[in-house]
């Protein structure tokens, strides 16, 4: 991973610049030491690290605003850091950068069901915004996997998405305004309680920029009432074609489930080994989620089960109780734990036209064959958002850089077939110098033209999502 | 200048030696000094998957055409996109650019969410002539900054598009409207958050002429039961009545049309609603009717009357009124924001010709 040469006039300013820092917030909030500073060199790409010049951890918009003041003045990188669990390098940091950690900005500010929002700080946890209504029978709809960890901050920054998006949309569907520091300490106010911008729509391209435009501290949510109950019902069938076959169809037919996930052959198996939870011996299996009364779930898994019953499905299993519900969703859920557990795995997210499933299956089964090196896939089929689990073995050398390269062979696969590079982890530095594949000199450039208008210095979480050949130009400027 | 091609209309705009005011249909009213452009050459259907959900259009194709399209395979778009011409008093087709660039959203905005929460890319031509595609035809796509949202509503101002790529839904089998007569103002924005509030999946919720009215769509099994369950929840409010409406007539804000005086829609939250309609009462006659749970207020208002110096919360933008007048369309913004749009303006059409004064 090629990175910037760090910035040694301004590494030779950290005790000055920390001394500046603690003369505006608590001292123990900026940390320096080099063994603290270590517990922030990677995020959930851990494969990449690389100690921070110093940390912060303000408390208020206000001390994120003084640190951004005083980083502006000095020239100094500044990398804004959720919980960490980005998977594409997001909140990865640099030597000569300061990590700005939100986690101490963590409350809410304000919950107002009659108007459906709720209004947290970002450092908050995903799961526990849902935590402050349930009580109140409501929830906050996406749920990445990592949601008991992952901070609304790095929600935003990513446009996180999750597994019920088919119908709720994904953190910029639900996000309706932000408090935002610019890099020079100005605060901003974009959006709020209403619905719509009063112009340019700069809170949807602020949401996905990857903490690139600003410090987003403070945050207005969406909130739904819960639906009556959920239930899943689980398709086993004899190819990856006819199964993808049968999404199609469901869709085409106007049922529109809460969740589609698709797992193959050696992701069952896998997770079979693992969790016990007692699949069918099939090559493709789909777990599909409905919501509604009972009656209205019985209705949906009907249309469903009629629709999968012209696909020849090798075995169909409906959820009858929440007991039974569990133990579909059960190997599913254990997924990622099974394959960890037999493996070293690099876990890709790029996203396809779902009517592209069974070619792209088939061509990465090529490819491992190619590679030599197998692949379990398990994905959110209803948007088309593919997980392919490339394993490998980090003790083998060599097999790490294979494993890249077979990984940057199927994500160009998903582009040039109609879909695009990160459905839901984004580009952090992991898919940065794969963007070329995606988009033009001009693609590019418009995007950047953005970050050049919101921070002119490109000082903020330097080196992430742009090719650092095609940004080059806008850095030096 | 009515280009027929991407290329065409690069070299058009590279070319130019004076504003250009970008029209679709011109039936939103939204024009600009200049030479006028035409999308009308770039117009058709590029692409359909019903089994996706997704559909990609040239920017000048009649919403017209994408609607039969998606009707005959029972989809349609979910955002319910606006139709203008009554209210203005314009004539011609409404085309998907224009629907794309006004983010031209319905009722069902409060469920389904906005045009630009169903768009899912575009392709255009900025103010320089360069050619430039965001976003794609998948339903989930974080590569790199989300350009598709911030072309969505900037009335041609940063770019002309010539493609866009949208999300569509399935057609419900039912529908069924409850409607609950003689609310004020606060009883309506308390029914209607009730209705909102609750499990029912709720996909439109208005207030006019005194009534608020909630919609339900679905299979119709799970229509009737939702109605009944609602109709039990919401009879504190009133008498509930189940049966049809013409929700067109809320989306487009029929009950002004061909009435004097100025348009204004207001944007805020429900709970600012009954006291916002006070406060503008008290500074003058008003009709006003409400849509997205009390959260989009319309107003009908004397000619030339300065809405906004009775506002305290929220923002309003004047869709119909004088032009000449000396009051702006779009609510003033913050300086820093104001800053933020202009750089990006200037960025995006640097020699500021494109529909030039349009936003600010």
């Amino acid at each position: 991973m090629q990175m910037p040469q760090p910035n040694a006039s301004v590494i030779a300013l950290k005790d000055q610049l920390a001394a500046r820092l603690r003369s505006v917030m608590p001292a123990d909030a900026v940390i320096t030491d080099i063994a603290e500073t270590r517990a922030y060199e990677c995020d959930g790409l851990s494969a990449y690290r690389c100690p921070p010049l110093l940390a912060v951890l303000p408390a208020s918009t206000h001390e994120v605003s003084d640190i951004l003041r005083i980083c502006h003045d000095m020239g100094v990188p500044v990398v804004p850091r959720g919980s960490g669990t980005s998977l594409a390098g997001g909140a990865m940091p640099t030597a000569d950068s300061v990590i700005l950690g939100v986690a101490r900005l963590n409350a809410v500010l304000e919950t107002d069901y009659a108007d459906r929002i709720i209004r947290v700080q970002t450092g908050r946890t995903n799961l526990s915004v849902t935590g402050a209504v349930e009580a109140e029978g409501f929830f906050y709809a996406p749920d990445p996997s990592s949601q008991l960890a992952c901070a609304i901050a790095g929600n935003i920054a990513m446009n996180s998405g999750g597994a019920h998006c088919l119908k709720y949309g994904v953190t910029t569907n639900n996000l309706l305004g932000v408090t935002m520091v610019m890099m020079d300490g100005t605060v901003v106010e974009i959006g709020g309680g209403h619905l719509d911008a009063p112009g340019l729509d700069l809170l949807g391209v602020i949401c996905g920029s990857e903490g690139q435009l600003g410090v987003v501290t403070e945050a207005t949510l969406r909130i739904l009432h819960k639906p009556e109950g959920a239930r899943p019902m689980l398709i086993g069938f004899d190819s990856n074609a006819v199964a993808g076959a049968c999404v199609s169809d469901i869709i085409k037919a106007g049922v529109l489930p809460v969740a589609i996930e698709f797992m193959d052959r050696p992701c069952i198996v896998a997770c079979e080994a693992f969790a016990k939870a007692g699949y069918p011996d099939c090559e493709a299996l789909l777990i599909i989620e409905v919501e509604g009364s009972d009656a209205e779930i019985d209705h949906q898994l009907a249309l469903i089960g009629e629709i999968a019953a012209r696909h020849n499905p090798v075995e169909v299993r409906e959820a009858r109780d929440a007991d039974q519900a569990a133990r579909i969703w059960l190997g599913r859920k254990s997924a990622f734990g099974a394959m960890g557990q037999i493996n070293d795995y690099m876990c890709l997210d790029g996203t396809i036209p779902v009517t592209e499933l069974p070619h792209v299956l088939d061509r990465i089964r090529q490819m491992s064959a190619e590679y030599g090196l197998d692949v379990a896939n398990v994905f959110h089929a209803g948007d088309g958002n593919m997980h392919p689990l490339i394993l490998y073995n980090a003790n083998l050398p060599g097999d790490l850089e294979r494993c890249e390269e077979f990984g940057a062979a199927i994500l160009k696969l998903c582009v040039e077939v109609g879909g695009c590079l990160t459905g839901e982890h984004g580009v952090g530095i992991e898919k940065r110098d794969l963007m070329h594949v995606q988009f033009n000199a001009a693609d590019l450039d418009a995007q950047m033209a953005v970050k050049d208008v919101f921070d002119p210095g490109w000082l903020l979480n330097p080196a992430k999502v742009f090719p650092l050949d095609a940004s080059e130009s806008h850095r030096a400027a | 200048m009515m280009p027929t091609s991407e290329d065409e209309l690069s070299g058009m705009i590279r070319d130019a030696s004076g504003p250009i005011s970008v029209q679709g249909g011109g039936t939103r009213g939204v024009f600009a000094d200049g030479q006028a452009l035409s999308t009308a050459g770039l117009s058709g259907i590029t692409l359909y998957e019903p089994g996706a959900l997704t559909l990609v259009a040239r920017a000048g194709t009649p919403l017209a055409e994408i609607e039969a399209a998606l009707a005959a395979e029972g989809q349609r778009l979910a955002f319910e996109p606006t139709d203008m011409r009554a209210l203005l008093g314009t004539s011609g087709a409404p085309t998907i650019g224009g629907i794309v660039a006004t983010n031209a959203s319905g009722p069902r905005r409060i469920q389904v969410g906005a045009c630009r929460d169903h768009l899912l890319g575009v392709r255009f031509v900025d103010g320089a002539g360069n050619i430039v595609k965001n976003g794609g035809r998948v339903m989930k796509n974080v590569t790199g900054y989300d350009l598709v949202k911030l072309l969505a509503g900037a009335h041609g101002t940063l770019g002309v598009m010539t493609e866009v790529s949208l999300k569509v839904l399935p057609l419900p089998q039912a529908v069924a409207t409850l409607s609950i007569p003689d609310l004020d103002a606060a009883q309506a924005v308390a029914a209607m958050s009730a209705a909102l509030g609750s499990p029912y999946d709720v996909t439109g919720a208005a207030w006019a002429d005194g009534a608020a009215i909630v919609r339900l769509e679905g299979f119709s099994d799970s229509v009737a039961y939702r109605a009944d369950r609602l109709a039990e929840e919401l009879t504190q409010f009133g008498a509930v009545t189940i049966g049809d409406v013409d929700w067109s007539a809320v989306r487009d804000a029929r009950a002004f049309a061909g009435l004097p005086g100025d348009v204004w829609r207001v944007s805020i939250r429900p709970s600012a609603m009954p006291a916002m309609v006070s406060a503008l009462r008290a500074d003058g006659d008003v009709q006003v009717m409400a849509d997205w749970g009390g959260g989009l207020l319309w107003v009908l208002c004397a000619a030339g009357r300065d809405l906004r110096t009775s506002i305290t919360s929220g923002h309003a933008t004047r869709v119909r009124g004088d032009a000449s007048a000396a009051i702006a369309r779009f609510h003033p913004e913050p300086a820093a924001v104001a800053a933020l749009s202009r750089g990006l303006r200037q960025r995006f059409d640097p020699r500021g010709i494109l529909n030039a004064g349009v936003m600010g």
